[in-house]
């Protein structure tokens, strides 16, 4: 029996985490995931887990922490934001390629500046060459999903990657909403146990963690980190097809929403989706052949499976929460338009660069990217492709 | 894919490295030449060497091997060349000359 509650994206991840009673914590506050730590803190003052609670200086510290007791043999979990994802840069890097699966819990906020504490994806996307798998959220139920499903994938004995398992600061992360949790003695069947073969406690045999490498071993050393992204989409899916057995609820590597002959489609990460989801149900309404594709994993980049979801558009427009100031276009709009690279007949594809800071994505704005497709469509003519929607302007 | 740092070499393929490069045993340094670093090597003279073995903690490295209570001449598979136990000894017993000479 599933137990109906309603909780804020904060108070799901922090209840997953109770849930899987991890062995340590790295704690440090930042909004919008400040709560994540404090929530928790409560279920270690009540005596309702066993983990060791580190209150460290910094989200440095913080990473450190996790990589130290993650190599001990033990599960490390953190949470961060913006500024405190980009302190933990560095570490991000160690935690992958030592192959200690870490699991981060990110509440996606702008990263400064102008200094700013809303939601947009500039954090995140900043890190999506650090190794980390990385699994978006867009509601409070999929933060909780995601979050019990991160450690079987990252654990996996072919994969082995850190997990970060991401959701938009404020709109998913304090926003209530019903949600449905699993039972403990479900949750503890689903996550299992940590057993790593070889962990710097096992006294009868001796480790040594993140030795240094010479130029004749490192390249060697940075494919094996790219396999194992290449081995975590089998696993992705393989867990995903446990977890519904388990709840009920069914994940991929995206959602396609209304794709089956939609001639039009907008692509985008997170909170978004649900205003797309009406804009495609308005224009649904009117005759109009739209769709949506919702990606929930963006690192390891399902690519042949995005360029097939897309294949049978006519234009396609990539949403982006997150500047890449490459004057080309935002990081997701680079790999979905190189993923349609592949295909026969591709569907033309602009990029809008959206919903920074916390600036808002209305139904109204999702009809007007709609209608750029349509222009697309008639003329035949993409035009600029590198587009902004929903900023001020002369 | 648990290799023993022995089997794994410059010229191993990535699938017989360890992941990670995570190192299973100790002492593994015997099996690693650091000593090519080295621009100065530095040269034992057993005459004058009165075996105080004063050099021997002052050493960063392992590179002053003693067996019983002799101090014998340098194991250059690991000597940096710092200088160190030329700086430290008092008889003189240690010099300095550029590396091949």
């Amino acid at each position: 029996m599933s137990i109906r509650e309603r909780l804020s994206g904060n108070e799901a991840v922090a209840y997953a985490m109770k849930q899987i009673n991890p062995d340590v914590m790295g704690a440090f506050p930042i909004t919008p995931s400040t709560e994540i730590p404090q929530y928790f803190a409560q279920y270690v003052a009540d005596g309702l887990v066993d983990t060791e609670y580190v209150t460290v200086e910094s989200e440095h510290s913080s990473m450190s922490t996790c990589i130290g007791a993650q190599a001990a043999g033990g599960r490390a979990v953190t949470a961060t934001s913006s500024c405190g994802l980009a302190l933990m840069f560095e570490l991000l890097y160690v935690a992958s390629s030592s192959r200690l699966p870490v699991t981060l819990a990110c509440v996606n906020r702008a990263l400064t500046g102008p200094i700013n504490i809303n939601n947009d994806h500039s954090d995140s996307m900043g890190a999506r060459d650090a190794g980390w798998i990385q699994i978006y959220a867009e509601t409070n139920q999929e933060a909780y999903d995601n979050f019990l499903q991160a450690m079987p994938i990252g654990e996996h004995p072919d994969v082995r990657l850190p997990v970060m398992i991401c959701q938009d600061g404020f709109i998913t992360s304090h926003g209530v909403e019903n949600i449905e949790l699993l039972e403990d003695e479900i949750v503890k069947d689903f996550v299992g146990e940590y057993q790593p073969e070889n962990y710097l406690l096992k006294h009868e045999n001796p480790l040594a963690v993140g030795p240094y490498d010479v130029t004749n071993y490192y390249m060697e050393h940075k494919i094996q980190q790219a396999e194992a992204m290449k081995a975590a989409k089998p696993v992705i899916l393989k867990i995903a097809e446990a977890f519904e057995k388990v709840s009920g609820r069914k994940y991929g590597f995206f959602e396609s929403y209304r794709m089956e002959d939609a001639e039009t489609a907008l692509v985008l990460i997170g909170s978004s989706a649900g205003t797309a989801r009406a804009a495609v149900d308005k224009l649904r309404a009117q005759g109009k052949k739209v769709g949506m594709v919702k990606l929930r994993v963006f690192r390891p980049f399902p690519m042949e499976e995005l360029a097939a979801a897309l294949a049978g558009c006519k234009a396609i427009a990539v949403m982006d929460k997150a500047e890449s100031f490459s004057a080309a276009g935002g990081p997701l709009f680079a790999e979905t338009r190189s993923a349609l690279y592949d295909l026969d007949t591709r569907p033309k594809a602009i990029n809008y660069v959206y919903g920074l800071g916390g600036r808002d994505f209305t139904v109204d704005t999702a009809e007007t990217v709609f209608a750029a497709l349509d222009e697309i469509v008639a003329t035949g003519k993409t035009g600029e492709v590198y587009r902004h929607i929903g900023q001020r302007s002369e | 894919m648990s290799f023993k740092a022995a089997e794994i070499h410059e010229t191993s393929p990535w699938q017989k490295m360890t992941i990670g490069g995570e190192i299973y045993e100790g002492g593994t340094s015997r099996l690693t030449m650091t000593g090519e670093w080295r621009t100065k090597t530095p040269v034992f003279d057993a005459e004058k060497c009165k075996h105080c073995m004063l050099c021997v903690p002052f050493c960063p490295d392992s590179s002053i091997p003693v067996v019983g209570k002799e101090r014998l001449d340098f194991d250059l598979d690991h000597c940096k060349g710092c200088g160190i136990c030329e700086k430290v000894c008092p008889f003189g017993a240690i010099s300095f000359g550029k590396e091949g000479e």
